[in-house]
């Protein structure tokens, strides 16, 4: 028997790992990366010939929890028909029996690192209405994302989000109970039961494992986490305002929804005035001053000329 | 309801019948032995002489006394269950310093020590790792080196001599060689590259499962052994 060094066990690991396409109409191309709960391979359809993302369970974790949990999320993105959620197009089981979905290949940077290379407020806070865009649509649809994080947000190249990873999503009309996955590292604090999420995103109900108390205000928070990320340090006093409703402890003190957080964001971009904040006169009359900054410097160009003129008349006889 | 195709050579130890009782000895000495002597070696500090001869004698001892007839899979892997075996034989040998009661405690199985022996010399242990995990690390590399070997034997009563080299060069050997080198250096197509080195792999994966499903004593233990090896859930 030929002695294997640690590097060759490793590599027929990895080897022996990868998926066997053999059967289908993929073809393994090259790995695009690893999450939590499976790899995603940039694959060939041989029939379409276009290229494809493959997500394929893996890890030692994987079991048939995992693979329902896969399908789950295959089938909530096939549900949600939105240009911030990536198409669906296939799903199926190896030949050695690992479950895998088929998806449009996208190309973007990670919201995280986007904002790393945004420097612009107004433009963070553009795509961040974009991504309540989404969500909100996903909450029409019944859907709860229960773990959004910058991780899980990818910008394109035109400014355009997809909210990614939906495997522990949840829908609000379903009668299929949550899923319950075994916490990984990064899920501390939440207990026995409870759906997973990251801590710096989950929303105090989530944390504590309040699984029937779960609902879109959820989300609402875990976008006030992003929000709160995405402002900065020092946000103006409008935006912090709400930011402290978005991450209410309470559900009731949140907003109802993403497309009300969303609103309240837009609204703030235009200069007018957000529920979530109630402003003095001084701050009223200095929006109002900032909001009609031209029509205000023409009066008062107006006003110093004729003062002007005023004041350099000749003097009378 | 297990095994599922392959005969279980943790349960086949405590067969009634002599045959199927030997040949479920075999399958578990060849996949553990050479994890044992290593292990003797490296985290006993035994000498090749020792180690060779308490090798021998932890699988006689263990034929003997029937130390795996208590092994039970709801509560452990059979892996973790030997180790703990052997930590124990080898705590009561080292006690006793009773090498010369270990005269005669033989195998008929033939053991290449002088290659496990080769094979330590070529490898670096780093600091830090667990017995345990030292271990499991042994049992995976000779887990892989029967299926390598199995593989080659196969393909070459298969006739498929080509997919074996060309998983040799590309995955064993890791000569940095890409696809089109294989392609150019074999004569075949790049398509072909592709399908062989796929099939050698799906046959490689395909040996290791069956391999470990033969020395798992439950479904269970089989799956967890495969994920934590192949990382795949076998269907």
């Amino acid at each position: 028997m030929k002695w294997l060094s640690d590097k060759t066990v490793e590599r027929l690991r990895q080897v022996a790992e990868l998926p066997d396409l053999s059967g289908t109409k993929y073809r393994l191309l090259e790995e695009l990366g690893r999450g939590g709960m499976g790899t995603v391979y940039l694959a060939e359809d041989a029939e379409l010939e276009r290229c494809v993302a493959l997500k394929v369970l893996q890890g030692p974790e994987v079991g048939p929890e995992a693979a329902e949990r896969l399908l789950r999320e295959a089938r909530i993105m096939a549900r949600l028909e939105h240009p911030g959620i990536v198409p669906i197009h296939d799903v199926g089981r190896l030949p050695d029996g690992r479950v895998f979905y088929v998806m449009k290949r996208v190309r973007g940077r990670r919201l995280d690192r986007h904002l790393e290379a945004t420097a612009s407020l107004a433009d963070r806070l553009r795509i961040f209405t974009r991504i309540c865009e989404t969500v909100a649509f996903a909450h029409a649809q019944g859907a709860i994302h229960r773990d959004l994080k910058p991780d899980n947000i990818l910008v394109g190249e035109f400014g355009e989000v997809l909210i990614m990873d939906w495997g522990v999503a949840k829908l609000l009309d379903s009668a299929e109970p949550a899923v319950r996955t075994p916490a990984p590292a990064a899920s501390a604090g939440t207990v026995d039961g409870v759906v997973v999420g990251t801590p710096d995103y989950m929303a105090p109900e989530q944390a504590r494992g309040e699984i029937a108390r779960v609902d879109r205000r959820s989300d609402v928070y875990a976008l006030g986490a992003i929000l709160e990320r995405l402002g900065g340090e020092s946000l103006p006093r409008p935006l912090a305002a709400i930011c402290r409703k978005a991450l209410a402890p309470e559900p009731s003190g949140r907003y109802p929804g993403a497309a009300e957080l969303g609103s309240d964001v837009s609204r703030f971009l235009d200069r007018l005035s957000v529920t979530a904040y109630r402003e003095n006169a001084f701050e009223r009359s200095a929006r109002w001053v900032s909001r009609n900054r031209t029509a205000v410097l023409l009066v008062a160009a107006y006003l110093l000329a004729r003062l002007l003129l005023f004041l350099l008349r000749p003097p009378a006889r | 309801m297990f095994p599922a195709t392959r005969h279980s050579a943790v349960l086949g130890t405590r067969s009634a019948d002599p045959a199927e009782r030997n040949r479920a000895w075999e399958t578990l000495i060849a996949a553990y032995w050479k994890p044992v002597y290593k292990y003797t070696r490296l985290q006993w500090q035994a000498s090749a002489e020792d180690a060779q001869d308490l090798t021998q004698a932890f699988f006689a001892r263990a034929l003997e006394k029937g130390y795996f007839d208590s092994y039970d899979p709801g509560r452990s892997r059979f892996r973790t269950f030997l180790r703990v075996c052997l930590e124990g034989f080898l705590a009561n040998e080292h006690k006793a310093a009773l090498r010369q009661k270990r005269g005669g405690e033989v195998l008929f199985v033939p053991l290449d020590f002088e290659g496990a022996e080769g094979e330590l010399r070529q490898q670096e242990i780093p600091d830090g790792v667990t017995t345990e995990e030292l271990f499991r690390r042994e049992w995976v590399r000779s887990l892989f080196g029967m299926a390598v070997d199995q593989l080659r034997a196969e393909c070459e009563a298969r006739g498929r001599q080509v997919h074996f080299h060309l998983f040799e060069r590309y995955d064993l050997e890791e000569s940095g060689l890409s696809y089109d080198d294989l392609a150019v250096q074999f004569g075949i197509p790049i398509t072909s590259v592709t399908n062989y080195l796929a099939v050698a792999r799906r046959e490689f994966r395909r040996i290791v499962l069956d391999r470990i499903r033969e020395i798992s004593g439950s479904e269970e233990e089989f799956r967890a052994e495969a994920r934590a090896v192949l990382g795949v859930d076998p269907a």
